[in-house]
């Protein structure tokens, strides 16, 4: 692949990991969180909705230097990784993957949260008159009724987790292999005039991101049809 | 043992306040206009909605009281919705089998074979939910609940949402359970067509209390019952064929008092049945008719004579031996044939309805 560079490959290759292990990591934190929206009558739920909608809004900037802030040794998260012996995340590989978290949770917790929602309170009362536990409602039923919210959710955490930029550049810096994520490498080279590089990667981008969409565009498309119960409520 | 149920549930304006003992056999219908709280009082029981302040006895076992919740799901009942509720990812088949597989393996209330024959539904197994009708959807419903091996069986207005031809369809399904099964059933409903059919003893309720509650033969002929009933009050009597005239296509039904002659619709000597008349179709007069068209006419007692909803129009209760009736005459009428307390009159019974 004489287009890129291995300073390229490099950043292709940082970012897809970045982009796995957050998208792993969301659906696991997103999913309570999501159910929990979903289902909740608690008067915390507006407060707990926009903490988590925050990052669609907030400028990556200020979301990256509060992260940076609370991830440098005097901060919280510090202080407490201190304590752990991890030292700071600031610059570093796990600092981006938490960054990352917090920058696309807003992406993979709204389409399950919705989907759990279309469901209704009914498929779940159904379980429980036939003796499912809420654990096997859940793995049972809401899994399998709501996979297209969470295959978007998946995707588009994927995807916004790669087409990440200001938050990275705030927390993670431009360490090649660490930190230096395909965004950011084109930034590189369009800071050293290397446009034909930045080119390259940008048209990548560009494809990833337009496949990406097509495909959930059509599955959305698909799903709809297959699922009665939303079409009832 | 009875199940004990006292709630106290407050929805808004809405407060359902419910103490009773319902019986732990036969049909219990849950009967009532819509917002009596009739579907509130079984979800509280289901454990579904949570009371306020709630405390559900179900055989000597507490499902909820000031210190206990039993959850849903460790109930051992069977639920069927308003609405058919197939889980939409399953097939029929896989719906069925969700059942069987989370259920109480101790004391099978039903086997397979048996639901998916009572039910009719052995040609439909294949498909999914979207490629059966309501009632379909329903029969396997029905079916589903009763593979959970439930102790109590609820049911919500399980024909609510079908159209005429569909309820009718699933009547007799219904029926066959109520005969099959052995373990109390707990039906929502206010259509008094169903209520005739299959309750046998009736809890009515009316913005969220207890009105009525008793042997459904009991309350459907008081002349108080807190219900109006309009065109559908009548007396539901258990009864049984005692003979066929193969002449005039008749069968002699014998109630306690009496003999009716209807339609034969092929039920053999012997069987047991229900009847259902309607106090419309009573008529009453002093002398035995010798020239009406009218077939069955009974010599009956008054009991008690009221007025109905309208002005013009009487409802008078009758008795003949144990079995009693209802009859709505026009107050003119009742006036002219000197209707009172005591007094032996003819009653002529226009139609009889076999519900069961």
């Amino acid at each position: 692949m004489g287009i890129y560079s291995d300073a390229d490959l490099q950043a292709i290759w940082l970012s897809l990991k970045l982009a796995s292990l957050v998208t792993l990591l969301l659906m696991f934190i997103g999913t309570p969180i999501a159910w929990w929206l979903a289902r909740s009558r608690s008067r915390w739920k507006a407060i707990i909705s926009a903490l988590v909608a925050l990052p669609l809004v907030l400028p990556p900037s200020v979301l990256g230097f509060y992260l940076l802030v609370a991830m440098g040794s005097n901060g919280p998260i510090g202080e407490l990784t201190n304590a752990l012996g991890i030292g700071t995340l600031a610059f570093s590989f796990p600092g981006l993957v938490v960054g990352s978290v917090i920058y696309s949770l807003p992406f993979v917790v709204q389409p399950i949260q919705n989907a759990i929602e279309g469901l209704g309170k009914r498929p779940l009362e159904v379980a429980a008159t036939l003796r499912a536990t809420p654990w096997d409602t859940f793995f049972s039923v809401v899994l399998p009724l709501a996979k297209p919210g969470f295959i978007t959710a998946a995707i588009l955490g994927f995807a916004h987790t790669v087409g990440e930029f200001g938050v990275v550049l705030m927390i993670g810096g431009n360490i090649p292999g660490e930190t230096q994520v395909v965004s950011v490498q084109i930034y590189e080279h369009v800071e050293a005039i290397e446009y034909q590089q930045a080119h390259a990667l940008s048209a990548t981008m560009l494809v990833f991101s337009f496949v990406v969409l097509t495909f959930l565009y059509s599955f959305n498309k698909h799903a709809r049809g297959s699922s009665m119960w939303g079409a009832q409520k | 043992m009875p199940i004990r149920a006292k709630i106290l549930l407050k929805r808004g304006d809405f407060t359902l306040d419910v103490n009773v003992d319902i019986p732990d056999r036969g049909v219990t219908v849950f009967y009532g206009h819509s917002g009596a709280g009739k579907t509130s009082l079984l979800r509280c029981i289901a454990g579904l909605e949570i009371a306020n302040n709630a405390q559900v006895i179900f055989k000597g076992e507490t499902w909820q009281d000031d210190n206990r919740f039993l959850p849903v799901h460790k109930r051992p009942l069977g639920y069927i919705f308003q609405e058919a509720s197939l889980f939409e990812h399953l097939t029929a088949q896989q719906n069925l089998d969700y059942a069987l597989k989370r259920a109480d393996k101790n004391k099978p209330v039903f086997n397979y074979q048996h639901a998916v024959e009572l039910l009719g539904i052995g040609s439909l197994l294949q498909r999914y939910p979207a490629q059966l009708s309501g009632g379909e959807r329903q029969r396997i419903a029905i079916a589903r609940a009763l593979l959970v091996n439930p102790q109590v069986l609820l049911m919500d207005e399980p024909l609510a949402s079908l159209d005429e031809a569909r309820k009718q369809e699933i009547l007799p399904y219904l029926e066959k359970i109520k005969r099959d099964l052995h373990i109390p059933i707990l039906y929502v409903s206010h259509s008094p067509d169903e209520v005739a059919r299959l309750a046998d003893h009736l809890l009515a309720l009316k913005d969220g209390k207890v009105v009525a509650d008793g042997p459904i033969g009991d309350l459907l002929s008081r002349l108080d019952f807190p219900i109006k009933l309009g065109e559908e009050a009548g007396v539901v009597l258990d009864a049984h064929i005692s003979e066929k005239n193969s002449q005039w296509h008749l069968s002699k039904i014998t109630i306690a008092g009496g003999e009716l002659w209807f339609r034969d619709n092929g039920l053999p000597i012997g069987e047991q049945v229900r009847v259902r008349i309607l106090a419309r179709d009573i008529s009453l007069a002093l002398e035995k008719p010798t020239d009406s068209s009218i077939v069955n006419c009974l010599c009956v007692e008054v009991v008690a004579c009221e007025a109905d909803d309208h002005p013009a129009l009487q409802l008078v209760k009758l008795k003949v031996s144990d079995s009693v009736l209802l009859a709505r005459v026009t107050s003119l009428s009742a006036e002219k044939l000197g209707i009172l307390p005591g007094k032996k009159i003819w009653a002529l019974i226009k139609s009889v309805a076999i519900v069961q």
